[in-house]
């Protein structure tokens, strides 16, 4: 495919890893996270890893948007669907994630009418198509896919459809970024930028983090060369003293990003006081909800919902995973009460989650580091 | 790192128990049945060898083969069974009635027998257009010629309104033993070579956008058709030589990989680079975030040789009508047992895993 596989250049990669060997000094041991779930799946799928030496560790972050959203609003989804004459639609990766009484795949299967969709416009026109039921979209994902959220309530609102509301589930990048390195015990030396996110916001918002924390960025795409790129550049940072917000992606991503979707999540969408996350707890000014204009379309006003609070269990400790203060194996509950087919906290959800990956994984990477 | 270096007790100890929880048998504790447990991964395995299998028992069961085997009066017979439940009932490239045909026949050819009779039961729901039988009728007699197998028994079944999306087909199978195989799924050793005999993805890309959910429109046809020419071929050219070979159907050629990796305790490694991959499927699975290795073929197998055959097994492969695209993608490996690897074409490894459901698309 032109215009991708310059990215995937095996050579290229290959120039590049030499590069970040050169960039590291020996005996140090470099923890970088990349933020974002798109960027922890093309790591897998790339085999990123691989190409690095032993004492550059990538973290997975707290950018997966799925595995973020907490057992209690899934539970909140479920009861929704379960509503008579609902059709209840979602992102296909939702479907999956487990509340406290199962998922929505489990819902459907129990005769609940969830419907995966790749857009909020594919749910508007299924409410459309079908004007006799109430069609809810379960709205998710951080300022990436927000604005298509608030471009469909905007299309509702104007052609008047009326059994259509969306459930908002929405996220915001920065207050968990914040929370995370607000913590005394974080061990992490940089950052890869999430790129989706900062076509949408720019790459200002990241400035705290050299500012106020000390900890080199580099905002990055999603191809491999993109990843490896940014490991050097935060390297490079660390290797020369530096320490700001450097834009990889520059071939999408504009400083102060996209004026007219930054203006409708503004019209559509109010910061939530505060949104749990799986895994992180209570974070203030961390949700979206919709806006007191846009009310009327809002599923849990229209609806019953009934506002499920489920406890993340005591002794999970995804938070201290995702800071990068203990590795997946010394969780206490990992591999024992927390397993892929029965998951507890969020770095065992999706397949990409931490612990998961490690679950999977984790005996042939070590036979790797042997190797 | 010298840290790194040594396993501590502790890790050591969750690899324990990581591992002896993977080597248990799977157990079915699922309260109900979801499309995870038809989609060929994970749920699907829990499926049958949490409860078919030990329910049903038998020994030849036990194998999960494709096709059993049975022995009547010293002739070695192979028998399979299949169902269709496509939507929409036509699709580009063909139509449920050729698929239930060549389905069952692909069964009994990667079992090393030629394929001689099915049954035919339909399943059709009230209200469907007479003509829409009669095209189904007639495309599974087309494929039956195509095939060379007799259709020699049938039953028919009508069902209510809203039910069985126009019609479910299913077919049974018999075919005999080619004297030439002597397959073993579980025979796999380190060296044999992986080989698919033809590009990827075409049939499930096929019928995702033959549904119109997507606002996708791409020139890409099923590939459904018989495997038994290309088993033929293969037969007379390094027949002794051939391991076992699988149709990669429902979950794709990832899930055949690692069904047998795991029956043969075994590691697989394949080259991504080397997987034929048409340019039009790549770009849909692409778009809509999904990974061809995991989507289904009707025409498609994987085939393990014997390392010093591959070279001759790839050119008979070659020669067949469908399977000029025959690639060698990779080779069995000792460790670590019971996983397949990919060498990435960016110059990474990775694991190649089961699905745990149906292949669901990532929204970032």
């Amino acid at each position: 495919m032109r215009f991708v596989d310059e990215f995937r250049d095996a050579e290229l990669g290959r120039a590049v890893a030499g590069e970040i060997l050169s960039l590291v000094e020996p005996g140090r041991h470099y923890k970088v996270m990349e933020v974002c779930g798109g960027h922890t799946h093309s790591i897998y799928k790339y085999g990123i890893d691989d190409l690095l030496p032993a004492n550059v560790e990538l973290v997975h972050g707290p950018g997966c948007p799925v595995c973020v959203i907490p057992m209690g609003r899934v539970d909140d989804g479920i009861a929704l669907a379960h509503v008579e004459g609902v059709i209840f639609t979602c992102f296909g990766d939702m479907m999956r994630v487990p509340g406290a009484n199962g998922s929505l795949l489990e819902a459907k299967a129990a005769g609940a009418d969830v419907r995966m969709v790749y857009s909020p416009l594919d749910a508007l026109r299924i409410a459309k198509q079908n004007p006799d039921r109430e069609v809810v979209f379960f709205a998710i994902g951080f300022e990436t896919t927000a604005p298509s959220t608030a471009l469909t309530l905007k299309r509702a609102r104007a052609e008047g459809v009326k059994n259509f509301s969306c459930m908002c589930s929405h996220v915001t990048i920065v207050p968990p970024l914040r929370a995370l390195l607000e913590s005394p015990d974080l061990r992490l030396d940089g950052f890869i930028g999430p790129g989706h996110v900062s076509t949408v916001v720019g790459a200002r918002p990241f400035e705290f983090i050299p500012a106020d924390y000390g900890k080199p960025v580099a905002i990055a795409g999603f191809e491999p060369l993109d990843i490896l790129q940014a490991i050097a550049m935060v390297l490079r940072q660390l290797a020369e003293g530096r320490c700001e917000v450097e834009n990889q992606y520059k071939r999408v991503v504009p400083y102060e990003g996209n004026l007219r979707a930054l203006e409708v999540m503004a019209e559509v969408f109010e910061l939530r006081p505060h949104f749990e996350w799986r895994g992180l707890g209570f974070i203030s000014h961390s949700g979206l909800k919709l806006s007191a204009a846009y009310a009327d379309l809002d599923a849990e006003l229209r609806f019953e919902v009934p506002g499920v609070r489920v406890a993340d269990p005591k002794a999970c400790q995804c938070g201290e995973v995702l800071k990068g203060v203990i590795k997946p194996w010394e969780c206490k509950v990992f591999g024992t009460a927390c397993t892929p087919e029965r998951p507890i906290g969020t770095c065992m959800v999706s397949s990409e989650g931490a612990c998961a990956a490690y679950y999977n994984y984790g005996r042939f990477a070590r036979e790797r580091e042997v190797v | 790192m010298a840290d790194q270096a040594v396993i501590s007790e502790r890790e050591q100890k969750i690899l324990g128990i990581i591992e002896t929880a993977r080597g248990k048998r799977a157990k079915f504790r699922d309260s109900q049945i979801t499309m995870a447990h038809g989609a060929g991964g994970k749920a699907t395995q829990t499926l049958i060898e949490g409860l078919f299998v030990p329910v049903l028992g038998g020994a030849t069961l036990a194998e999960l083969a494709d096709a059993g085997s049975i022995s009547v009066d010293g002739a070695q017979l192979a028998f399979t069974t299949d169902s269709y439940v496509v939507k929409p009932l036509r699709f580009p490239g063909g139509s449920i009635g050729e698929l239930a045909v060549n389905g069952t026949v692909n069964d009994l050819a990667v079992a090393g027998a030629r394929p001689l009779a099915l049954t035919l039961s339909l399943v059709l729901e009230e209200g469907l257009a007479a003509d829409d039988l009669r095209a189904e009728v007639e495309a599974i007699a087309a494929a039956a010629r195509v095939a060379e197998v007799q259709i020699v028994a049938g039953d028919t079944k009508v069902v209510e309104r809203g039910h069985a999306d126009g019609m479910y087909i299913c077919t049974s199978g018999i075919g005999q033993r080619d004297a030439r195989a002597s397959l073993s799924p579980a025979a796999l050793e380190p060296g044999d070579r992986i080989l698919l005999s033809g590009s990827i993805g075409e049939h499930g890309t096929a019928i995702m956008l033959a549904r119109g959910e997507f606002e996708l429109e791409a020139p890409i046809v099923s590939d459904t058709r018989s495997l038994w020419p290309a088993v033929d071929a293969l037969l007379a050219a390094v027949g002794p030589h051939v391991r076992c070979m699988r149709d990669a159907t429902r979950g794709g050629v990832a899930s055949v990989l690692n069904e047998l990796a795991r029956a043969s305790s075994v590691a697989m490694i394949v080259r991504e680079a080397a997987i034929p991959v048409a340019p039009a499927v790549a770009g849909a699975a692409e778009i809509l975030g999904i990974d061809p290795m995991y989507v289904a073929n009707e025409g498609k197998m994987v085939v393990f040789v014997a390392a010093e055959a591959a070279d001759e097994a790839l050119q008979a492969l070659r020669s067949v009508d469908g399977c000029e695209n025959a690639a060698e993608i990779g080779e069995v490996r000792t460790e670590p047992p019971g996983m397949v690897l990919v060498e990435t074409s960016f110059g990474g490894r990775r694991v190649m895993d089961q699905l745990v459901g149906d292949p669901l698309p990532r929204i970032c």
